[in-house]
């Protein structure tokens, strides 16, 4: 339960915290300047590039067979990663939060891991570990399985660099909403199944799904671990991200920067997805 | 017999939470689990639940063991200290769940859920409040939808934790007051725990005092208040004075002062010895009545509504002592601090066991 803060108590604090008008407006001008240089220039300049041949050109190149295979192996790869992660995500959180066991603090400081690696050595990570050239990669490939330079690889990869951001959003919500809800409903006669589907999932569903937006956002734009274990084969293994980069390396900018747009589409409509979520997530967690 | 509790330990690492407790319950009876933070009364409830498993001891309920059953086959309704309410779902949600949550062919049917919710809103007057959700409710408000909640399932057996603890103290009265006359009404076998000994003896029909894992007594209020086995339990069920001293020879020394010692403690050796006197029963009046009245100062005086507290330095006496009188009789006196008044100890309680207070 949050306080609301009394109408009498506002003015107060309005009064203390304005600073003198020329820092607020230095400071604004600041944050915009970098706004306006970093974000907003850059994203111009995209789209500049991506339509500096004309409408038509961008539509072919966006709609050309390799580009087209790059976004359906990004959007594939979403698909799996984004569940998966999803899952294990509440696994994670459920196990860190609700029970008590040796190395828990040491789980909770590696979940982190993903984040703190660079994205070019988790997937030589998962080279070393499946490539072609190790035991364990050719007796998969004795067996017909092919993970590296293909599309598993691909999203073991992605999974891998994804992995924190459900558990990571979940952890302090569920810690803070503690268990005492679930032993209400074990004391009532419900079971497991019961429990997790009436009420944990009910009271978390909005920190999962938020998770889940930004675990997509990364999952789209991921580029170095999936560089690593992709192979870059047109067509086959190459994702967004990817595709635009050998269009890039091949000078051919217009057609690099017309693909780029999908991602820049792509990253707009999570934001989007996101802000919308924000507001409900806070408007629910306001009321309960 | 409702709850049999058969040698209950349960250690926590570095501490022993329980320490073989034994305690029956009769069916209908309400009984307080009474004892400081800490002393384990909680962890005993959750066993009784099955949210927690005791190392060793058994737990009978109605003739049945349960020790080893999980919580949802034990059948008994739990109240929480912070309510527990489910916030995603509304006040009938909330009281119906523990019956949807049944497996198919034990469910009632709609109607009678809707029934028998209506009826448990009713019973806890929050009948009104069906559409809402808990947190549009106040404290007492949502401990109220909690025992609806708990009463659902019709439980052999109710157990409250600290129900009343998180709620402000003229809530908490009329709380009380309702669940001790709602418990004449529906006389479920029930348990609540407190470290608060006015609600434990305004509510219980039996009192079990709890100290460090071990029941130190149990009776009916009267019998607790009246004849504390020992010192703890004496000064946890209220305010006392305490005075270090010595007995010998039958008698108690306090201060400058003796006393006769208690009939048990007539001819015991000499030796170290508590003597204590709740504040209310200590006697104040402007002449000396008696040879064995202190003189005394009033050093201060605290205005506590009906009551007022004043603090004396007594000759002889090392540290002041706290009485608490009647207003008129303040008033009848015309009191005020620093007037010379006369102090009597009436039922003085003298212990020789060396609890640490």
């Amino acid at each position: 339960m949050l306080k609301q803060p009394t109408p009498e108590s506002a003015p107060i604090i309005k009064k203390r915290i304005s600073d003198p008008l020329p820092v607020q407006m230095a400071l604004i001008g600041l944050t915009l300047l970098f706004f306006i240089t970093f974000i907003f220039l850059p994203l111009g300049l995209v789209f500049a590039q991506a339509f500096s041949k004309g409408w038509e050109y961008y539509l072919e190149s966006i709609r050309e067979p390799y580009a087209l295979e790059a976004v359906k192996l990004t959007l594939t790869t979403v698909a799996i990663v984004v569940p998966l992660n999803a899952l294990f995500g509440v696994t994670a959180a459920w196990a860190i939060t609700k029970f008590n066991f040796r190395g828990k603090a040491a789980l909770k400081t590696l979940l982190d891991l993903p984040f703190a690696v660079s994205p070019v050595i988790a997937g030589l990570i998962f080279v070393l570990l499946v490539g072609s050239r190790t035991p364990f990669g050719s007796w998969l490939g004795e067996q017909g399985i092919k993970i590296i330079f293909s599309t598993p690889g691909i999203v073991i990869a992605t999974l891998f660099v994804t992995f924190p951001f459900v558990a990571r959003e979940l952890i302090p919500l569920m810690e803070a909403q503690g268990r005492d809800e679930e032993e209400a409903a074990l004391t009532l006669g419900a079971r497991g199944w019961q429990i997790f589907g009436k009420i944990t999932l009910p009271n978390i569903r909005w920190g999962l799904l938020y998770g889940m937006i930004l675990c997509s956002a990364r999952s789209i734009g991921e580029f170095g671990a999936v560089s690593v274990v992709s192979g870059h084969i047109r067509g086959q293994t190459n994702t967004i991200p990817l595709h635009v980069e050998i269009l890039y390396s091949e000078y051919n900018f217009a057609a690099s920067f017309s693909v780029a747009s999908i991602l820049v589409f792509l990253a707009l409509l999570t934001v989007g997805v996101k802000v919308t979520l924000e507001k409900q997530f806070q408007k629910n967690s306001f009321h309960h | 017999m409702g709850i049999e509790l058969q040698n209950i330990t349960k250690k926590f690492t570095g501490y022993t939470a329980l320490d073989n407790i034994s305690l029956n319950v009769a069916s209908g009876e309400l009984v307080a689990l009474l004892g400081p933070s800490g002393c384990g009364k909680t962890t005993l409830l959750r066993i009784i639940a099955g949210l927690e498993l005791p190392d060793s001891g058994k737990i009978i309920l109605e003739q049945k063991d349960t020790t080893n059953l999980p919580p949802r086959k034990k059948n008994v309704g739990f109240v929480f200290q912070h309510y527990a309410l489910f916030r995603r779902l509304t006040v009938f949600e909330n009281v119906a769940f523990g019956l949807k949550v049944l497996p198919m062919r034990e469910r009632p049917s709609r109607s009678a859920i809707q029934e028998r919710v209506e009826h448990l809103l009713k019973l806890v007057q929050m009948d009104w409040a069906i559409k809402r959700y808990p947190s549009q409710l106040s404290g007492g408000q949502r401990q109220r939808v909690a025992l609806a909640r708990a009463l659902a399932v019709n439980p052999k057996v109710l157990l409250l934790d600290e129900p009343f603890s998180a709620l402000d103290a003229k809530v908490r009265q009329e709380l009380r007051r309702w669940l001790r006359k709602l418990h004449d009404e529906i006389h479920v076998t029930s348990i609540f725990v407190t470290h608060d000994q006015e609600e434990a003896l305004e509510l219980a029909d039996r009192i079990v005092v709890i100290n460090k894992g071990r029941i130190e007594q149990q009776g009916t209020p009267q019998e607790v208040y009246d004849h504390p086995v020992n010192a703890f339990v004496y000064n946890f069920l209220g305010n006392v004075n305490v005075f270090h001293g010595r007995i010998k020879n039958g008698k108690v020394t306090l201060g400058t002062h003796h006393v006769d010692a208690p009939d048990e403690l007539k001819h015991t050796e000499e030796r170290a010895s508590q003597a204590f006197v709740r504040p209310h029963e200590i006697g104040i009046s402007r002449i000396r009545s008696a040879e064995t009245d202190l003189a005394g100062t009033i050093q201060e005086v605290r205005i506590m509504g009906g009551q007022i507290g004043l603090n004396l330095a007594c000759e002889g006496f090392e540290h002041p002592i706290d009485a608490e009188i009647q207003r008129e009789l303040y008033l009848n006196l015309q009191l005020a601090k620093g007037e010379k008044v006369f102090v009597s100890l009436n039922r003085v309680r003298v212990f020789t066991s060396d609890y640490e207070i």
